[in-house]
Formats: C-alpha cells, sequence, structure tokens
C-alpha cells in the first residue's frame, strides 16, 4: 500500500520540484484555498414561538443601504446590501469590467475600479462607480475623480496584506501600458507603500486633499486586508474615512504569490467582529458604513456578515464566476492549460479560456458584455432574495436589523472567531457569556 | 497656452487663506475660469491648499504651505514663495507649479504631466513614480527619488541622495551634483546630443541660467527588471 | 502615528518664552493626534526647583498635597507637590534616585512617568492646545522642551500611554511612527529586569535607549544600537539635561523638519509647526536623512 506523507503531500513535493526548477515563487490568481472557519460554520436562529417571523412574498423586508452618511454631501445609496470589490482593467478584459458595470447597475448597487484606472466602457455601463485610490496611482486623474461617484482609498486587500499589486507581462498589453503608463509586455511591480503618505496621520491628510478636490461630496472609503483590523477600523475611522472596506483573507486577486495568499491574514469571520467592536467602541457603527469581503457566495454568506454588523458586503472571485470564469464549457481548454473547470486560477497568464482575466483580444472578445452582465444581476438578485428569506425568519423587516444573537455556532474556531455561541449552549469561547 | 497670453486682471484677487478658510479659498480657485490671478495670503502652512485646480489660473501664495499643495494640478500655474510640506503637485497632469523655497518629500509623486520647479532643496523620494511630469530641481534631493519612475524628466542641479532611481522605469534623470548611489536597475547613461537638447529646453523653461548641460550626468533604466530572470533575484 | 515638536534654545533671552512657543508648536500638531498629548520642560525652575530632584507622576487623581506628604514621611525630608492636569510635580531637595525609590515604595498605585532635575513631564488625554492651557505652559520659561500630540495606534488611550516617554534621569523620548517587532524587544528586556508600564511601542524604545545611556553610551551610541535592534518606521526626538536628538529608520517615511538658528534648534514632524518661529525666515530648514543620528549639545 502506498503511503503519501501528511507533512510532504504530492502537492507540497511538486511545489518544492516547481520551485527547484525554475528559481521564483509560484504566482497565481484566486484567494486563499485552504480550509478555514467560515460562515459556513454559522447557522441562524429562525424564528418560532418566542419570535415570529415575517411572511415570505407579501411582507417587505428592506435590503437597502447608504453609504458615506459621515461626511460625504453625496452619499452612495444602494438597493441592495452587495457591492462588487475593485478589479483592475488589466487584471481583467474591458468585456469584463464592462459586464460588472451592467450587472451592478442592473442590480442598482455599485461596482469599483482597480489598480489600473478608470475605463470608459466600464463608466458608461456603470449608475454607481466606485475609484480606487492605490499606491502606484496607475491612471490616476482629477476628471476620473470627479465622475467617481466613491473614493476608495486602498491600503491593502484581503488576499496580500502588505503587499503590492502585480500584472506579469503577458497581460501588459499596448492599451493596458499606455493607460498605467508603463512600457508594453514588462512585468509590473507595483508599490505596497504610497508614494506620498504613511501611516493614519498622513492618510488623514491625504484624505483631507482628495475631499477639497472633489468638494466634499464623494465618499471617502479606506480599504484594508484584514489583520490587525480592530486597530486598523479605528485608524481608518480617526484619519477620517465615511466607509472602512475590509477584506478577508480568502478575498481574491489577480495575481499574488501563492505564500502570499494562504498565509497572510485572518478570515473574514475573524475579522468581522473586530471590526464592529472598533466602531462600537467610537461610537460609529452604522455612522461609519463597514462593507465586509472575503468569501461571500451566497445570501446565507450576505445575511451572516451583516447579522455580524457589516452594512454591506462585496463579491469578487464569486462575481467572475457569475460572469463565467471556470465555466465547464470551456473544460477542453482549461484542461490544455494544465487545470480544469472549477481549478483555474492562472489569472497572472492572461490566457483565460472565458475570456474574463485575459487581455488577449480573441479570448476577450468571447465574453458578451451584455448576457455577462445580466448573469451577475442574476446572481446578485438571488444573493438578495436568499438573505431576505433568512431575514424574514428571524422576523426582520430589514436586512441590516439582523444581528449577532441570531447566530450560532457549529465549531469552537467559529465560535470564537465570530463571537457568537456554540449552538445549543449559551458559551462564547474566550468570552463571557451573554446569557440565552 | 502659456499664462502671459491671457487677458488677466491688472491687479490680483486676494485671498487671506487664514480669515477665508481652506474650503472657501480652494472653492473660489477651483470656480474661476482660466483668466483668474490670485494671490493667496497667509496660508500659516495650510494642507490641500490650491489642489484640483482645472483653469490655466494663475496663482501665487505667499508664505509656506502644508502637504500636497496644489495636488492633481491640471493646468494651473501655481506659485509659493516659501517652503512647501509633503507632495506638492502630487499628481499633476499638466500646468506649472513653482517653489521658491524647498519641498519635503514626495514632490511630484506620480504626477502624469507639467512642469515642476524647486529652487530650494527637495526631501526624500522627490517624483516618486513619476508618470510623465518634467521636475527641475535647483538644489539637491533626498533618497529614494524616483522610486519606480514610469516617464517624464527629473533635473537636479545638486546632488541626489542614496538609492536614486529604484526599480526605474522610463524616466530621464540629469544630475549635476554628487549621486550618493544609484538603486537597483538605474545606470548612468551617455549623454547624446538629443539629452543635452532635452536638458537645455527643460532649464530654460525653468527659468535657469548659470548652468551649462555639459555639467550634467545622465542616469536610467537598465531595464534588467523589466521580466523576471532567476539571475536577478537578488534585486527583488 | 503623531506629531512631534521640539525646541532646544540657544539664546537665554528666548528662554522666557518657551512655553509659549512650544504651545503653539503643539496647538499645529493637532491633526496629527487628537487622542492624547504632552509635553517635557527642561530648566523651569518653578516646575523643578534647582537643587531639588522632581519626579513626574499619574495619581489617578488623589490629591497632590497628600501624595507629597506620603512620600515625605517614607523620605524623611520635605516633598513639596504640584498638581498640573493629570499629572502631579514632586520636588525634594533628595537625589533623583532617592525621590524616584521614595515615591515607589510610598505610593506604589501611581505611575512615574518622568525623573530627573531639570525635568518637568506632563502628559493627558484630550485635545492638546486644552492640555498646554490645563498646565499653564504658555506662561513657563525653560531652555529645552519638546512636545507631542498622538494618535493612538495599537495600545491605550491614557495619560501612561502618552508620550513624551521618560524614564531615564532628564531623559525624555516622543515618537511618530510605529515600531514593529517591540513586543520581542519588550520581553528581551523583561529577562533583563527592565519593565515596562504600558503596552506603548514608544516605551519600549525609551526604555531600551536608557538603559544604554545607564550602561555609559553616549546619545549617538544608544540610538545607533537601538536601530540595530528595534525594527520598524521611526522618527525619534530624544532629549536629555545636555542635549536633543532627532533621528529616522533607515526608510524614512515618517515626516521630520529640523530648523537651526543662532538662537535655537527646532524640529517637527511638519514645517507649520514651526511657522510662527522668532526668526524662522532665516533659518538653516532640512529634513533628517535616514538612518542618521543628528544632535546638539547644550
Amino acid at each position: 500500500m502506498l503511503r503519501e506523507s501528511a507533512t510532504f503531500p504530492r502537492t507540497v513535493i511538486h511545489e518544492i520540484q516547481r520551485a527547484a526548477a525554475t528559481g521564483i515563487y509560484d504566482i497565481r490568481g484566486w484567494g486563499a484555498k485552504r480550509s478555514l472557519p467560515h460562515f459556513d460554520d454559522l447557522l441562524f436562529l429562525g424564528s418560532s414561538m418566542s419570535r415570529y417571523p415575517l411572511e415570505g412574498y407579501r411582507e417587505r423586508c428592506g435590503t437597502d443601504v447608504t453609504l458615506g452618511t459621515r461626511y460625504a454631501t453625496k452619499p452612495l445609496h444602494l438597493d441592495i446590501p452587495v457591492t462588487i470589490a475593485g478589479m483592475s482593467f488589466g487584471a481583467l478584459s474591458a468585456q469584463a469590467k464592462e459586464a460588472l458595470g451592467r450587472g451592478a447597475s442592473a442590480a442598482r448597487t455599485s461596482t469599483t475600479t482597480g489598480d489600473g484606472g478608470m475605463t470608459a466602457e466600464e463608466r458608461g455601463q456603470t449608475s454607481r462607480l466606485v475609484y480606487q485610490y492605490l499606491p502606484s496611482r496607475y491612471g490616476m486623474n482629477p476628471v476620473d475623480l470627479r465622475k467617481a461617484d466613491a473614493i476608495e482609498v486602498v491600503l491593502g486587500q484581503g488576499a496580500k496584506p502588505g503587499g503590492g499589486g502585480m500584472l506579469l507581462g503577458q497581460k501588459i498589453s499596448d492599451r493596458v501600458a499606455r493607460m498605467r503608463t508603463l512600457p508594453t509586455g514588462i512585468d509590473q511591480r507595483s508599490a505596497c507603500r504610497h508614494p506620498d503618505w504613511t501611516g493614519p496621520d498622513d492618510l488623514a491628510i491625504k484624505i483631507l486633499e482628495l475631499r477639497e478636490i472633489t468638494g466634499w461630496e464623494k465618499p471617502v472609503y479606506v480599504k484594508v486586508g484584514a489583520t490587525r483590523t480592530y486597530y486598523d477600523v479605528k485608524l481608518a475611522v480617526k484619519a477620517g474615512a465615511d466607509v472602512v472596506v475590509v477584506d478577508g483573507m480568502q478575498g481574491g486577486t489577480a495575481a499574488t504569490q501563492d505564500v502570499f495568499i494562504e498565509h497572510v491574514g485572518i478570515p473574514t469571520l475573524a475579522a468581522i467582529p473586530q471590526a464592529v467592536q472598533a466602531l462600537q467602541e467610537m461610537d460609529m457603527h452604522r455612522k461609519v458604513q463597514l462593507i465586509v469581503s472575503g468569501g461571500i457566495r451566497s445570501g446565507a454568506d450576505v445575511a451572516k456578515a451583516m447579522a455580524l454588523g457589516a452594512d454591506a458586503v462585496a463579491i469578487g472571485t464569486a462575481a467572475l464566476i457569475a460572469l463565467g470564469d471556470n465555466d465547464p464549457r470551456y473544460e477542453a481548454e482549461y484542461r490544455a492549460l494544465g487545470s480544469a473547470a472549477g481549478f483555474y486560477d492562472d489569472f497572472q497568464d492572461g490566457r483565460d479560456p472565458a475570456g474574463i482575466s485575459t487581455q488577449d483580444p480573441e479570448l476577450a472578445s468571447r465574453l458578451d458584455p451584455e448576457a455577462a452582465g445580466r448573469r451577475l444581476a442574476n446572481y446578485l438578485h438571488v444573493l438578495t432574495m436568499e438573505a431576505q428569506t433568512i431575514a424574514r425568519a428571524c422576523g426582520k423587516a430589514h436586512l441590516t436589523h439582523l444581528e449577532p444573537d441570531d447566530l450560532v455556532a457549529l465549531t469552537l474556531e467559529a465560535a470564537a472567531m465570530a463571537r457568537v455561541p456554540l449552538a445549543g449552549t449559551d458559551w462564547i469561547p474566550g468570552h463571557v457569556g451573554r446569557g440565552l | 497656452m502659456s499664462p502671459d497670453q491671457r487677458v488677466r486682471p491688472a491687479h490680483p484677487h486676494v485671498i487671506d487663506v487664514g480669515e477665508t478658510g481652506l474650503r472657501e479659498t480652494n472653492r473660489a480657485l477651483q470656480a474661476s475660469d482660466g483668466t483668474g490671478r490670485f494671490l493667496l495670503t497667509d496660508p500659516r502652512g495650510a494642507h490641500a491648499l490650491a489642489v484640483g485646480l482645472a483653469s490655466p489660473d494663475e496663482v501665487v501664495i505667499d508664505g509656506p504651505t502644508g502637504y500636497y499643495t496644489a495636488g492633481m494640478n491640471d493646468g494651473a500655474h501655481v506659485t509659493v514663495n516659501g517652503n512647501v510640506g509633503v507632495g506638492v503637485a502630487e499628481n499633476m497632469m499638466s500646468g506649472t507649479v513653482r517653489v521658491n523655497g524647498s519641498a519635503s518629500q514626495s514632490a511630484g509623486a506620480t504626477a502624469h504631466g507639467g512642469l515642476l520647479v524647486i529652487s530650494g532643496d527637495a526631501g526624500a523620494r522627490c517624483g516618486i513614480s513619476m508618470k510623465g511630469v518634467d521636475i527641475v530641481v535647483g538644489g539637491s534631493i533626498g533618497h529614494m527619488s524616483c522610486f519606480m519612475g514610469q516617464a517624464g524628466r527629473l533635473v537636479v542641479l545638486g546632488d541626489a541622495g542614496d538609492a536614486l532611481g529604484d526599480s526605474l522605469y522610463e524616466v530621464h534623470i540629469y544630475v549635476r551634483g554628487r549621486v550618493a548611489s544609484l538603486g537597483a536597475d538605474c545606470v548612468e547613461k551617455d549623454l547624446r546630443p538629443e539629452h543635452h537638447a532635452e536638458l537645455a529646453e527643460l532649464l530654460d523653461r525653468a527659468g535657469v541660467t548659470d548652468v551649462t548641460t555639459d555639467e550634467f550626468r545622465r542616469y536610467g533604466s537598465a531595464r534588467t527588471l523589466y521580466t523576471f530572470d532567476v539571475d536577478n533575484a537578488a534585486a527583488y | 502615528m503623531c506629531g512631534i515638536v521640539g525646541l532646544h534654545l540657544r539664546d537665554p533671552d528666548l528662554e522666557p518664552r518657551l512655553g509659549d512657543m512650544l504651545t503653539t508648536m503643539l496647538g499645529e500638531m493637532t491633526d496629527r493626534g487628537s487622542d492624547s498629548a504632552g509635553v517635557a520642560v527642561y530648566g523651569n525652575t518653578d516646575w523643578t526647583p534647582p537643587g531639588s530632584a522632581t519626579v513626574t507622576v499619574l495619581a489617578d487623581g488623589e490629591d497632590a498635597q497628600v501624595l507629597a506628604a506620603r512620600v515625605s514621611a517614607r523620605l524623611a525630608a520635605a516633598v513639596s507637590g504640584r498638581e498640573l492636569g493629570a499629572t502631579v510635580l514632586l520636588s525634594a531637595e533628595v537625589d533623583v534616585d532617592a525621590l524616584a525609590t521614595a515615591v515607589r515604595t510610598a505610593a506604589p498605585e501611581v505611575v512615574l512617568v518622568g525623573l530627573g532635575t531639570e525635568l518637568a513631564v506632563l502628559k493627558g488625554v484630550g485635545l492638546p492646545r486644552e492640555l498646554a492651557a490645563g498646565f499653564g505652559l504658555p506662561g513657563v520659561s525653560g531652555w529645552q522642551g519638546v512636545g507631542h500630540t498622538r494618535m493612538a495606534t495599537e495600545s491605550a488611550v491614557t495619560p501612561a500611554g502618552s508620550h513624551p516617554f521618560s524614564v531615564g534621569p532628564d531623559q525624555c523620548i516622543v515618537h511618530n511612527g510605529s515600531f514593529s517587532n517591540h513586543a520581542s524587544v519588550r520581553r528581551a528586556m523583561a529577562r533583563r529586569d527592565i519593565h515596562c508600564d504600558t503596552l506603548n511601542d514608544t516605551e519600549v524604545a525609551a526604555r531600551f535607549v536608557a538603559e544604554q545611556i545607564a550602561l555609559g553610551a553616549g546619545i549617538d551610541e544608544a540610538l545607533e544600537e537601538m536601530a540595530g535592534v528595534l525594527d520598524g518606521f521611526y522618527t525619534l526626538l530624544v532629549s536629555t539635561a545636555e542635549e536633543f536628538a532627532v533621528v529616522r529608520d533607515p526608510i524614512a517615511c515618517k515626516p521630520a523638519v529640523i530648523a537651526e538658528t543662532e538662537q535655537y534648534v527646532a524640529m517637527a514632524s511638519e514645517y507649520r509647526a514651526m511657522a510662527h518661529l522668532p526668526g524662522i525666515a532665516g533659518a538653516h530648514l532640512y529634513e533628517p536623512e535616514p538612518g542618521r543620528v543628528y544632535h546638539w549639545h547644550r
């Protein structure tokens, strides 16, 4: 009988062999693939006798959310609390960016630019567009800044907190290169720190500048990868954020070192209670809105994130899947690339058969932005209806009325991280019980 | 259109920044149609002053300013008589920013266009990630200047600090004084006739008259980090 | 994450104006940190009577006179007590160690935040201008002063967690930035029986530098030794009864500006903190280079 080593399974052996052969770390897309305590480890307490549920179709369950009510004179109003996370033109094809805009607009929610500037296709098809302000400042300009509906200052993302962007030469097409002021075809290495500020005291001044440039109209978000979330959220609020975005380690990326994706950051589940605690201690919960991302897949995830205290969530990987990423109809082509539908994560290579994570004109043209946008809108509606289903069962007339007390945990890990009791007990490991 | 070609009022519109406040000062500047002349007094080191200007107005600031002076300038002609803080003319698109004084770190950071002239010294990271701007510094610049510089020209009449042009892309760097050290992938290059011409034109636009282009040395990217090569791994 | 200000006077004629200048400098740095603030003043004969040792403590509301009486009983010498905001200054005509030891034994519940013969350390939670007014800072004289406005990163917003950190005689440190390995250095120092009162990263640096100075290092050597042990981002202003020193980490992201005239050396996180100083227009102004210790002797 062959026995595989638990310490050196085939995947590990393969990685050692690959590293020895190439001399470079493994770079890939997608997010963490390891198993982590997640929303699946939480369950809702539906109503029965002590609480009363709402009727499915007749009794209203609100889903809207307003972001940026602290300082912005034009806060962003969304019909649903599910937004599209920042993904760059460059990482994604122009068609994919347009499809994200179409889908989000149809669902009356927002989408977000990325590390590479704003394209006309995206702005044109997007009713609510968040413009990311990143360390690289590729394509950053005041004209687009004023066109944006909100500004997201990015300190990091869940897949790589503390790391900069990366875009390999295969994807630096002429158009991407022009937008980023780079030579065509080179490996782009982005900075991990902003070029003109470091730390929250200087960020406060940067936010002042962005507000002065845009007349104090637009909500200013601050996005952090989940690590020391309690402190980071407090500092984002001190620096003047209208909205804080916390991206857990399951959050996706277009290209990052595998070691970064799998070994840096904390799970989304662990980050939310830290963020909410920080906001509550500052009396800023619901005043500075909290957007959570990293591993949101279903309406149950949406409801759970919101019950833990998020005002909205953002999706990235799931949105790409809705557009058509990893579609089984391209199985043969995925196989030819050494992958398979459901496994493809070589977003950095730019050879995506689905035409999403590519700059190859032929591949990109496979994605019909209208049809893909419709699929995304469908998916967003399903997420919303699922979240409403759960909220009604918990007797809530609005998604934001979900609360941690509606949740229990299936595992000790999830109970400790989410700070909800283990199912059937009043025990929150590491915390004083709140009583039944 | 250069500022002198426009019909401007004989006397500048004077705004006392301390009295008027930052928001109202910037609002007044941002609302101008490009024919304006403004004199800003009593800036008290204010941050984010004269930011987001999108028309070719003339703005003179009398006194020291704080962070991000003339940030994202897109066409205005801004002069500061005094020292400026971090990130002067950051992400400038077009126009000119002249500092009659010294600048703190990250001067001209990520700027895409226009001309930034600093008569005194500039601190660390001058021209970091510059994307097409021209920067002329009368004095010296600090360490890590032109880090990841992508495009544009950087001219320094004095000395440059450590790690000049680290991870450089396509910026042309000209230094008249001593360079403490070059960053990864930055090398000295020949100053060919076209570079003398380019440099002369930049010095002329900056109003520098008392130096010749022979006094400079040129630095640029060796382009060895443009695509990953295992033999360059130590530079990462 | 914070704002730093400091003044080292060369011209005795300016000494009566030290507190006034420092107050304005501190107020200008409010935007960089409004959680808490603190100042240290050297050579104010009222706060630190000549011929006496002075210890600054945080007494958690205990009456200064009652506290002075308790220490006096332990010391068998007269102790004067003065309350300034959240802090209490205790002075006695004994040596510094004797007074500090008496305070620690007579009132183990108080937190000792400064000691020396020339140094008064005042700190508290709140807006810098209000705290400075509460201390009576605008009217005080002295020959050297430092100040700090704090935007707390990872440790509590308390008077004890505020800067300046003064843990060696007449020594003081203020910091802008964030150390990335202070927990390990803290544990290593604990094994050498050097203990911190707070979880603030700056206190670790202060105690490390004080240890080096106690071992006989000069301020340059102490800071160089610290740079080899403590990792992270910092602009530090360090002062003693003789010296005034500035150092930034090798990456040097956190801002710092130095102004020198014949009358003074001033340092601040931003120029605007110094814009009102006399003769600033003619000052030699520069930003300290990374990893280099700048220092001035009295």
